[in-house]
């Protein structure tokens, strides 16, 4: 055997201690990379469970759970954003601020909206005799519904029924509890209830149960009115039976859920049952055309003894007659836009002004720098708001001729025309004065409704004038 | 075979077994959807064949058959309908491709609906291949 060289190499001789450096140093090196390769698995397989998990079910949902706090325990993402509700912007048309005031026994708010009454005193001579000219406010957020309907003054002004509270408040849960079961049922009881009463029986402004499904978060609908009045719409254009929440897509739900509560809507006899006006149609005038049918009035003017209806945030409506929703645009593309929280995409809770929120509102299809998006809507606006103080003006010039007409003892017979005029007026005007986009969910149709108010209000003048009736 | 094989080679027809994007731009027709992709979001990390033919060598081969054979005899008779609009089941292959990279981050708001089925992403983000 030859000296020296030993084939394995391990632990004798220089270059065998030099080999073994090199093989331990390898191993370290390798160990090295590999503890990183394998740290940087975990870490990618984290990020990817985070995705996988939209929700950790630590609460069970039911269709009794009213709570939104319980839902967010699952979803504390979209509740996240639906508590921010609370805040109050303003936009130059739209929002509200946060006005203190001192709380009294009748009302414990520590907050509240300007009153739009003393910034238009001629709403108080449109509303002359109802609840409204005694107190009305800008809007505020959803998280208000319940508070700003429990101390209004207008409860105070007249005893409203229970009816109030299908739409601001939480009323899936109680309905079903009143009804036993019977959704329909127990929003009749609560509908004849007095206002006092039907509150004790809710606790919660709208909530994730109004809208979700509690199995499979799918959107449905919950609210009665919308239920049969949506019935009635579409049998209206021939569809028989129809049955929204089997029946509506998935984007008409984005639409429609909103529309349980953002609607015209008037209280239908003795049992103050909630009907939406729609069985001719949703547009102002089909809606006009059947209260005159069923020869409803919502109070007689206390200046000039027409009987006159009042419009309630007919939202809506008006969006179906604009551009938006013949493009298929639901509320929730605009007001609930999808926004990625983390490694999630979900719907933006936080329901307010798209101004607000122009980029993911409306830069997703409009591709133009925000300063001209605000200042198309603003043009748009701007323009329905003149034309709204004009038909204001024609209005109360109308309502201070039949005031004097009656004053210096005009007949009725001869005041009819006028008072016609001013149902008709006043309907249309007060349509795109509670319509809370000021023209931009239908810029075009807003701007005809004035105009025809406007025209309405000056052909009553002319018949009183004239005593006749000019062609309408 | 000599004039077959000219043809082939003046129609560049082996450029169709890529998945170059000027393949499909061969086609003058094309030009303004190219152009469009070259400045698009998606340039960088999806080329035609990414979004408009589904992964899978028989599923992709399958697809390029049937439309290019579709596309040959439009193109050549001239009858088709313009402004180009993509067929159904070409609008799903697309629609699945958009999960294939994104469906962790929608999947919260992507759950199939019983009545639409699935949402369509294009409808709102109609820029991120070729914007028309």
């Amino acid at each position: 055997m030859k000296a020296g060289r030993n084939p394995s190499a391990s632990g004798s001789g220089e270059r065998g201690r030099g080999r073994l450096a090199v093989i331990a140093v390898t191993a370290v090196v390798a160990a090295l990379i590999a503890a990183g390769a394998v740290a940087l698995v975990v870490n990618i397989m984290e990020r990817k469970q985070e995705a996988k998990n939209p929700f950790y079910r630590v609460v069970e949902l039911t269709d009794q759970t009213e709570d939104p706090a319980v839902w967010g325990k699952n979803f504390p993402l979209q509740y996240d954003g639906y508590r921010r509700t609370v805040d109050q912007v303003r936009t130059r048309f739209g929002g509200s601020e946060a006005l203190p005031r001192t709380p009294t026994k009748a009302d414990p708010r520590s907050f509240a909206a300007q009153s739009r009454l003393e910034e238009d005193p001629r709403l108080k001579a449109m509303w002359a005799g109802y609840a409204f000219a005694r107190d009305f406010r800008e809007d505020r957020g959803h998280a208000y519904m319940l508070v700003d309907q429990t101390y209004t003054e207008r409860q105070v002004a007249a005893k409203q029924p229970g009816t109030c509270l299908h739409c601001h408040a939480s009323v899936y849960v109680p309905y079903n509890k009143l009804g036993e079961g019977d959704l329909i049922k127990g929003f009749e009881t609560m509908n004849r209830m007095s206002f006092a009463e039907a509150r004790q029986l809710v606790t919660h402004p709208v909530a994730c149960i109004d809208c979700h499904s509690p199995d499979t978060m799918q959107l449905r609908v919950t609210r009665p009115g919308f239920i049969e009045g949506i019935r009635t719409l579409k049998a209206s254009q021939g569809v028989k039976d129809y049955d929204v929440n089997t029946m509506a897509t998935r984007q008409e739900m984005r639409a429609f859920v909103c529309g349980q509560c953002h609607v015209e809507y008037y209280f239908k006899g003795p049992e103050k049952r909630l009907v939406y006006p729609w069985a001719k149609g949703l547009k102002v005038e089909e809606i006009l055309a059947y209260y005159d049918e069923v020869k409803f009035r919502d109070w007689v003017h206390a200046d000039t003894g027409a009987e006159v209806l009042k419009a309630q945030h007919p939202e809506f409506e008006m969006w179906n007659q604009g551009i938006h929703a013949r493009s298929g645009v639901a509320c929730a593309d605009c007001h609930m836009p999808y926004m990625r929280e983390g490694a999630l995409k979900i719907s933006d809770h936080h329901v307010r002004s798209p101004l607000l929120n122009i980029n993911r509102a409306c830069q997703t299809c409009h591709k133009w720098p925000e300063a001209e998006l605000r200042a198309r809507v603003e043009t748009i606006q701007g323009r329905t708001f003149r034309l709204r103080n004009l038909a204001m003006d024609a209005l109360v010039a109308l309502i201070t001729d039949i005031k004097s007409a009656r004053a210096t003892g005009v007949a009725d017979a001869d005041l009819a025309a006028a008072r016609d005029f001013q149902r008709r007026a006043q309907f249309f005007l007060d349509f795109v004065e509670a319509e809370n986009s000021t023209g931009f969910h239908a810029p075009q149709e807003a701007a005809r409704i004035l105009g025809e108010s406007i025209n309405f209000a000056r052909q009553g003048q002319i018949a009183l004038r004239d005593r006749r009736v000019p062609r309408r | 075979m000599g004039v077959g094989g000219f043809t082939f080679l003046y129609g560049k027809g082996a450029s169709y077994l890529t998945n170059d994007p000027a393949a499909c731009a061969n086609c003058h027709i094309m030009r303004s959807y190219y152009d469009a992709w070259l400045v698009s979001s998606h340039r960088a990390v999806a080329v035609c064949n990414d979004c408009h033919t589904p992964s899978g060598v028989w599923a992709k081969s399958t697809t390029k058959a049937s439309n290019g054979f579709r596309h040959s005899v439009a193109f050549t008779t001239g009858r088709f309908v313009e402004p180009l609009q993509i067929t159904a089941s070409n609008r799903k292959i697309t629609e699945s491709a958009c999960r294939t990279c994104h469906q962790d981050i929608v999947q919260a708001i992507d759950p199939p609906h019983r009545l639409t089925g699935t949402l369509a992403c294009v409808r709102c983000h109609n820029s991120t291949g070729h914007l028309y």
